[in-house]
């Protein structure tokens, strides 16, 4: 590390007003050629800076060959919401070299590989030629890494553009190759040879700088899959089956990765735990339930299409009453859809899921700190209200890397629900049926599998059962059973966790969104108050609404719900739930598979209110 | 149940203290003569003789005929009637609450081996400890008596025509799923069926018995292999076949190596050849070409056809606690306190 202050360092352009921690990077590369590592490294770099700052990775379907593109957002402020303006542009790749240099705004920089030979058509944005294969081939990396740490050139000619600080950098690579020497060393040397090459070669000509604050030494970074594994292990999940699919296989790994190390029993030393990889989300969700109804804490994770597969088995815990926890990490559809671009459309899906009369309980985490929260969390609520509970994520929060605050340790014990033992029946004076609702509350009491009271076995079924579950198709028995569900599902709206509400006071405005568009409509509504528009908004965490909700669309003049889908889900939900207010509550839905930003809220509230 | 009688003082109580009845479950709403109820009857008989005690049994099932059927035994057992073709994810998952309780599944041909056939392959390849019962009767009962994958090329049924498909073969399936024990028996040969359901509940691992079972009301053509009179035409001098008056339980009894043809409820007849006495059931090869030497003649080969106690079932290799996952308390399945800090650090 010693060596990393002696080399010379660029400054700030003089003649230009510097443009500091308020803009945005974008690196165009082949998908597989290793540029993830260099891009979070940028990242984490700044992170480490003390910079807010924020990373989105546009990726192809694709393992090698196909078009990448990194875009890492810099905030003073500390909004982190997806842009569209391209300030820094790095282009990698041949392919889209012509497309990169159009996306940098006028007065932008733009970096390429001096061996792409393509005519720059644009004066109005500084160029910036890398030597890259001339620096690899007089670094130490031998012919197989070669293409690989190519991608570090740019790490280091950014580092002394922009005024990356080199031992954040080398923090970052620490991190990435978990303390590994070798690659350590290899990779920092490049980007050591890049930042010196430029400081001897180049000449700052852009206004964009990085300044060290002190703005994120209260976060962590990381994804929301593995906050959700996280918390999953911390809300005691015994049991995962999963079927691999993009955007949710990172959870499900994540938790393999983790269980190990977190649940070994005190005890014993042994595991706590089992994660079985089934041969389909049919499968996958069958066990997870199976398991579920014998009385563990049981989860699966998959995306639009595994959860398509799930449907029946959704329908039947719904109706059997089994509790399971189900991430769906939402990706972009119909059908296949877009599997690497992101989305919030399987809301409508997951609200009925299945057939017949099904309502299903959702969570909505808006942060990755809410990610893990709503790991534990999710297993209380299955075990209480005796139901799947799904918790709907995105492929924006799930895999992207995030600023967050730190988790915390669960706040309160465990509910594992109404559970029948042994002792709990042999003090029971009436007889035991396992769907009878004695506390009125429409949760019934339940026993599990390995209960030797003689009282205990009950048997669970898809089929039409009575309060004894005994089989039957008496309608009068079915009607009850369907209506004390019903019942549950009014509990519920108590159990979930209330939205969150942020005021600017007096508004006429109200905002309802939920999920991964929190950024954008903090940073929408900031703008929208700079230009007079004041807006409350109300961050949905669950389905079933709330009194909250309620309240708020009341209380509101308009209610502008913003989504990422094509029609407007829960626009629709909403004005099902409210239908006497149906005609303030106004649609803005969001559909290309991007994140949505603040600019596009802000111009859709904007155009609406402004006539 | 003629053949149960006997001249001794009745045993009423079983080393587990329990009575039969205590085994028994609601009435059967199956058709009468059903081979499926005569299978509920040597499973009552198997867990009685076993000394099981109800309450430490499982049971399963997906959907169908077959899979009512687990509402007519073991009333003090848990019992899941789950979806079609879904019982082996829903006992994989369901069996890890307590590694002390015996998995029992009771499947159909329908069940397994045509909307269910993945979930049967893989559980198999996994070796969750579960008896498998496939209650196999070549036609889909409940919805009014469709061919169904083990259905045998050419039969025909009354609404549906010929069929034109191969047969699956359920044993042949799960021998070359690496099962590790794999059965076959008819119904009505209560004594078989009996003995290997005892045998599949002392199995450490996945026990598949394929036990062919008469359909009383729709598989009912003389020349259907799953039917009681398939070898009426060509009836092996081996074995001396009562005649079975239509609609009631066909019973039959033979000995090791014997081949018997059987008359089913609609006439046909079905070949079976027991195993021979010095048969080797642990020879995988021997077994696999057994069952195609059996495909070649016709016959269904019935009796204890391969096993292997040597391999881990599913539960031995998690290295899990020997407290059931569903006793443990919270403070055995949330990490500790302390343990929050170093998961933040680990994170950037």
């Amino acid at each position: 590390m010693s060596d990393i202050q002696t080399v010379e360092k660029v400054s700030p352009t003089k003649d230009l007003e510097p443009i500091v921690n308020d803009f945005s990077i974008t690196v165009g590369t082949v998908n597989g050629s290793g540029s993830q590592t260099s891009n979070l490294t940028i990242l984490r770099a700044l992170f480490k800076m003390g910079i807010p700052v924020s990373g989105k990775n546009l990726f192809p379907s694709n393992i090698q060959g196909l078009p990448t593109w990194y875009t890492i957002r810099v905030n003073k402020d500390g909004f982190t919401a997806r842009r569209e303006e391209h300030e820094i542009v790095v282009a990698m790749n041949p392919a889209t070299f012509a497309e990169d240099l159009e996306k940098v705004v006028p007065g932008g920089a733009f970096f390429y590989p001096d061996d792409i030979r393509q005519a720059i058509r644009r004066d109005d944005v500084v160029t910036y030629p890398m030597p890259v294969k001339h620096l690899v081939r007089d670094s130490e990396a031998p012919a197989n890494l070669r293409d690989y740490v190519a991608n570090m050139v740019y790490v280091g000619v950014l580092a002394q553009i922009l005024g990356i600080d080199l031992d954040k950098i080398h923090l970052a690579l620490d991190f990435h190759f978990k303390g590994k020497q070798k690659p350590i060393t290899l990779n920092f040397s490049i980007i050591r040879s890049a930042f010196t090459w430029v400081a001897e070669n180049l000449v700052k000509q852009d206004p964009y700088w990085l300044e060290p604050m002190d703005a994120t030494h209260d976060f962590i970074m990381t994804d929301g899959n593995t906050a959700a594994a996280l918390g999953s292990i911390y809300g005691g999940v015994h049991f995962v089956s999963w079927y691999p699919i993009t955007p949710a296989s990172s959870l499900a790994e994540a938790l393999e990765q983790y269980l190990p190390t977190l649940r070994k029993d005190p005890e014993t030393g042994k595991n706590t735990f089992a994660v079985v990889q089934a041969e389909d989300e049919l499968a996958a969700i069958g066990m997870a339930i199976g398991a579920g109804w014998s009385g563990l804490r049981a989860m699966t994770s998959t995306s639009g299409p595994g959860l398509s597969l799930m449907t029946e088995f959704a329908g039947f815990a719904y109706y059997s009453e089994v509790p399971v926890v189900i991430w769906d990490i939402q990706r972009v559809g119909p059908s296949t859809g877009l599997p690497t671009r992101t989305s919030q459309a399987d809301l409508s899906m997951v609200n009925y899921l299945g057939h017949g009369d099904t309502q299903q309980i959702i969570l909505f985490p808006g942060s990755v700190n809410e990610c893990f929260e709503f790991g534990w969390k999710a297993f209380d609520l299955a075990e209480r209200l005796q139901t799947p509970v799904f918790v709907l994520s995105d492929l924006d929060l799930g895999m992207n890397q995030w600023m967050t605050n730190p988790f915390n340790y669960p706040n309160t014990p465990m509910d594992r629900g109404k559970v029948l033992w042994e002792e709990d029946l042999e003090k029971m004076a009436e007889k035991w049926g396992r769907y009878l609702d004695v506390d009125g509350d429409g949760i019934p009491y339940r026993t599990l599998p390995g209960n030797r009271h003689p009282a205990s076995a009950y048997f669970t079924r898809g089929t039409g059962h009575d309060e004894y579950a005994r089989y039957t198709e008496d309608h009068e028995d079915y009607a009850r059973v369907m209506s004390r569900l019903k019942k549950k599902f009014e509990t519920a709206r108590d159990n979930v966790p209330k939205p969150v509400l942020h005021s600017m006071g007096e508004a006429e405005i109200g905002i309802i969104a939920f999920g991964s568009t929190e950024p954008a409509i903090a940073e929408a509504r900031h703008y929208l108050s700079e230009q007079g528009i004041k807006t409350d908004y109300l961050r949905l965490r669950a389905i079933p609404f709330s009194k909250e909700v309620a309240d708020f669309v009341h209380a509101h003049q308009r209610i502008y719900v913003v989504e990422m889908n094509r029609d407007g889900q829960l626009h629709q939900l909403l004005t099902l739930e409210f239908p006497s207010q149906s005609e303030k509550i106004i649609s803005l839905a969001h559909l290309d598979g991007l994140p949505v930003t603040a600019k596009w809220v802000q111009e859709g509230i904007q155009a609406k209110e402004v006539k | 149940m003629s053949n149960q009688t006997t001249t001794r003082p009745r045993v009423n109580v079983n080393l587990a203290g329990l009575q039969k009845s205590d085994y028994r479950g609601a009435t059967s709403t199956l058709c009468q003569g059903c081979g499926h109820n005569s299978i509920s009857s040597q499973i009552i008989a198997a867990a009685y003789e076993l000394d099981l005690v109800p309450e430490n049994v499982v049971k399963f099932s997906g959907i169908g005929c077959s899979s009512k059927s687990p509402t007519y035994f073991l009333d003090r057992s848990f019992g899941f009637n789950g979806l079609h073709g879904r019982m082996p994810s829903i006992a994989t998952g369901a069996m890890f609450g307590d590694r002390t309780l015996i998995g029992l599944g009771v499947s159909g041909d329908g069940d397994t081996a045509s909307i269910g056939m993945g979930q049967f392959k893989h559980v198999m390849r996994r070796n969750v400890p579960l008896v498998y019962i496939v209650e196999n009767n070549g036609v889909y009962g409940l919805t009014k008596g469709q061919f169904s994958a083990t259905a045998e090329t050419g039969l025909s049924l009354k609404n549906h025509g010929t069929n034109p498909y191969m047969p699956v073969d359920i044993a042949w399936e799960a021998v070359v799923s690496n099962a590790t024990f794999v059965a076959r028996s008819f119904a009505g040969d209560p004594k078989q069926v009996k003995e290997l359901i005892k045998a599949a509940l002392s199995h450490n691992g996945i026990a598949v018995l394929d036990i062919i079972s008469p359909c009383v009301t729709f598989n009912n053509r003389d020349d259907s292999m799953h039917s009681y009179a398939w070898g009426k035409d060509h009836e092996a001098p081996l074995h001396e076949l009562s005649y079975v008056p239509p609609r009631e339980d066909i019973m039959i009894e033979y000995e090791e190596g014997e081949i018997i043809d059987v008359t089913m409820h609609n006439g046909s007849t079905v070949i079976l050849k027991k195993l021979e006495h010095d048969y080797d059931p642990t020879d995988r090869a021997r077994a696999i070409v057994m069952l195609e030497e059996a495909n070649a003649k016709n016959w269904l080969i019935t009796g204890l056809i391969y096993i292997d106690t040597s391999k881990p079932s599913l539960l031995d290799i998690y290295g899990l606690t020997d407290t059931p996952l569903n006793r443990l308390p919270e403070d055995r399945i949330r990490p500790s306190r302390e343990t929050i800090q170093k998961v933040n650090e680990l994170m950037f």
